[in-house]
């Protein structure tokens, strides 16, 4: 049966195009893959083939016809035995309307653009007796009793198993899991994390190791494109079960390429969880949460904490759900919001303000996405005042979301601008002096909060 | 290196059986068909974005595919419809998604470059060249972390070689022996550059030496000789000796992707290569030699015809995406 050519769309922008010449003329015979015709699009002069086999029986629009739209029909295809009176037939029963584009309808209700509601996690329970221990060996024991628990749970990096983990966090583990289990990797932080995500894709549950956050750059394309779109561009058939974790943010005397904190990074990507622990109760908890969710998690450690000892629950099932905050201390005249590291620091600024007769609540997010926006929320509706602490940058970071966060949701219960306290927006120097003068520290925190008492 | 590669045709003229060579025969149509009417559907607007089409290359998905078994697992690039009709996912599911359509494979949410089949072992369909090849190491190690003889098929192009993180795959895949079949679709053309202009390495099948991987370049549109060396890099992997590398010689008919001009290369070196080494025309031909009447193709062709028409009618109508398909599988409910 005779049938119409079309005007093809070329690009993805292409709505009209020229017909800049015709390689087969009416009485022409073609087969497919044949150039019918040349067409100038917004892009380029390209070549049209013929898809199907057949004799031109007329063309409809002349060469360098201009500003033809997609779906004109421009020739007419005969198919074997058929005359010229047959394109004259089709061309009169043409539809307009076959062949159109189809509309795309886009949604107008901003109702339905919104996320909805994330559901809340079970309020924190009691865990009873609590032991002294560091948050490195709260990260070892949260690590192995996963292990035990879960045959497809291995872990893999950089020295993680025969020397025992750069920073001893992952001591014992090969003695007590083998090889098969814990991993060592050369130092190829792209592939290694690649091969990881591909085996999490399969349904088993890696924890990479990177030495530090830094050397996730290198890898960075795995984690966002391929671990946290996943699931979303299979339609949800396809998850991706992993842990990626290491020491974030700065050291001590390391330089600006190994202090640097990646919270705002991650906690931009949606398909990702972010948690920050403070105290070894966090790291513990929050881990053992991380390799048995069932999404990509980034735990964002700090080197310096790891020596650090917390109280920590003694029971063998403890856990702490992603997504909520803890308030570490009670206070009304401000909000102090804080994760990683700076929990410590916002805890003495509170001190010190309370010397002064201010009361700060200060608040340890745990958890960076989701954000328990719900906690700041009543917090800042009882203090009236919010300030936000953390390590990195200023621009585009954590305390711009948190900030935000109050001026939208509570921002009629506000007495003063909410406030920032970051790391200088600048690369780390290595010089001692210089290194302490560029990380928050509580004499900060204080003056911010004095600031916003007196204006 | 237990051998030299070097370009091998076939050694003994076929060696595959007349229901294997209908077989071959039908898949190989199958993927030129659908292939044809995605660029028709391309054109009136019905696809949208980026498609790259695998018109020329049928042999190699077809001539590996013919060597996997249930449990293997394949995972490529952007230019996956061609593997994911072969890894056995329906006609209908992939070009609804090419659509976007709610009866598409990802719902509509992934499209041409991102499609995956949990159910066929299938892992996409990616949209970021070389990213594949680090994430078919993780299959192949997820194999052997399970224990089973199952290999992973890695299928990249000339142009992803140049990526530093095929070398770091290739170093891991040796170090652990994984069971990973990296297959190299050299069609020359790395979007409009041409090997030559990319590569200073000129055998790619080489490329993995260093580790010790083993490797054939073979003739990509003899579908004979990509059967023969897929059957031996599979029992390759299956044994446990570690990965294997496969060069296989293809061109691609069409343009990088719909919107390629393709001014890189001559139009009669198109022609000549679809004159005299179609990979379809040349199983016929042989298919003919050995005795295979010419009603048979006739009646593939009209099967073949009649599923690509019953897959493009179920895209054209199946509904767009709910709305509320907008906030699924961000994440999976824990």
């Amino acid at each position: 049966m005779a049938s119409l050519i079309l005007m093809p769309a070329l690009s993805p922008t292409m709505t009209e195009g020229t017909l800049a010449r015709w390689v087969k003329k009416a009485g022409d015979a073609v087969a497919a893959g044949d150039v019918i015709a040349e067409i100038e699009t917004d892009k380029a002069t390209m070549e049209v083939e013929a898809v199907d086999e057949g004799m031109i029986g007329k063309t409809l629009v002349d060469e360098g016809t201009q500003n033809i739209a997609v779906n004109t029909p421009i020739a007419v295809l005969l198919a074997e035995g058929e005359d010229a009176s047959a394109a004259d037939d089709v061309v009169r029963s043409s539809d307009p309307a076959v062949g159109a584009p189809v509309a795309i309808e886009t949604p107008s209700d901003p109702a339905i653009t919104e996320a909805p509601e994330v559901a809340q996690a079970e309020d924190d329970r009691d865990w009873g007796e609590t032991s002294e221990i560091t948050v490195r060996q709260a990260l070892r024991d949260a690590m192995a009793a996963e292990l035990r628990r879960d045959e497809d749970v291995f872990l893999i990096g950089e020295e993680v198993a025969q020397y025992q983990g750069a920073y001893k966090i992952s001591q014992g583990l090969l003695e007590e899991f083998g090889e098969k289990r814990v991993i060592d990797t050369p130092i190829t932080e792209h592939g290694f994390t690649g091969m990881a995500v591909g085996a999490a894709l399969t349904g088993l549950k890696p924890i990479v190791e990177f030495m530090t956050m830094n050397f996730s750059l290198q890898a960075i394309d795995h984690i966002i494109n391929s671990a946290a779109k996943t699931l979303y561009m299979s339609g949800g058939q396809m998850g991706c079960p992993i842990v990626f974790r290491g020491p974030n943010g700065a050291a001590a005397r390391v330089g600006a390429q190994h202090s640097q904190c990646f919270a705002s990074w991650y906690a931009h990507i949606p398909g990702l969880k972010v948690v920050a622990p403070w105290s070894a109760a966090d790291a513990k908890g929050l881990l053992r949460a991380a390799i048995r969710d069932p999404n990509p998690v980034i735990v964002l450690e700090n080197e310096i904490l790891y020596g650090q000892k917390f109280p920590c629950p003694v029971d063998e099932d403890f856990i702490l759900p992603i997504g909520r905050a803890k308030i570490e201390r009670e206070g009304t005249d401000v909000t102090l919001v804080a994760f990683s590291i700076m929990v410590g620091v916002a805890l003495e600024a509170a001190a010190i303000l309370a010397d002064e007769g201010i009361s700060a609540e200060v608040i340890n997010l745990r958890s960076i996405r989701p954000l328990d926006t719900e906690t700041i929320v009543r917090s800042v509706k009882k203090t009236n005042r919010i300030v936000s602490v953390e390590e990195g940058w200023p621009v585009a970071g954590i305390g711009a979301e948190i900030c935000t966060v109050a001026v939208e949701q509570a921002f009629d219960w506000l007495d003063a601008p909410p406030a920032r306290v970051c790391g200088l927006d600048l690369p780390m120097p290595y010089a001692a002096n210089l290194e302490k003068l560029a990380l928050p520290k509580p004499e900060w925190v204080v003056d911010a909060v004095r600031k916003q008492l007196r204006d | 290196m237990d051998e030299t590669p070097s370009a091998s045709g076939r050694s003994n003229g076929p060696a595959l059986s007349p229901e294997t060579m209908k077989r071959a025969y039908r898949d190989m149509l199958l993927v030129r068909r659908f292939e044809e009417k995605a660029g028709q559907l391309y054109g009136m607007g019905l696809i949208g974005g980026f498609c790259h089409l695998y018109i020329g290359q049928e042999a190699v998905v077809v001539g590996i595919g013919l060597n996997m078994k249930q449990g293997d697992k394949s995972i490529t690039s952007y230019r996956d419809h061609g593997q994911m009709l072969v890894a056995g996912m329906t006609p209908r599911g992939v070009m609804a998604e090419l659509t976007g359509r709610s009866g598409g494979y990802s719902h509509g949410k992934g499209g041409s470059m991102h499609m995956f089949s949990r159910e066929k072992e299938f892992y996409g369909g990616h949209g970021i060249v070389g990213a594949q090849v680090a994430l078919g190491t993780g299959l192949a190690f997820a194999n052997k972390y399970r224990g089973t003889d199952e290999v992973s098929i890695v299928y990249f192009g000339e142009g992803a070689s140049a990526q530093g993180q095929v070398y770091e795959s290739f170093n891991l895949a040796a170090l652990h022996k994984l069971p990973c079949i990296y297959v190299i679709e050299n069609n020359r053309y790395g979007m409009g550059t041409s090997i030559e202009r990319a590569s200073a390495s000129k055998d790619l099948s080489r490329n993995g030496e260093p580790w010790g991987i083993a490797s054939r370049k073979v003739d990509g549109m003899d579908i004979f000789a990509v059967h023969e060396a897929a059957q031996e890099a599979m029992e390759y992997c299956r044994s446990g000796k570690g990965p294997f590398l496969l060069e296989m010689e293809t061109y691609r008919y069409r343009g990088h992707s719909m919107s390629d001009p393709a001014k890189y290369r001559q139009r009669a070196e198109v022609e000549e290569m679809r004159r005299t080494r179609d990979p379809i025309e040349t199983l016929k031909a042989e298919m003919l030699r050995s005795g295979i009447e010419e009603s048979v193709f006739k009646d593939i062709e009209t099967d073949v015809k009649a599923i690509v028409a019953d897959a493009t009618e179920f895209a054209q109508t199946s509904p767009e995406p709910d709305v509320s398909e907008l906030w699924t599988d961000i994440l999976v409910e824990a």
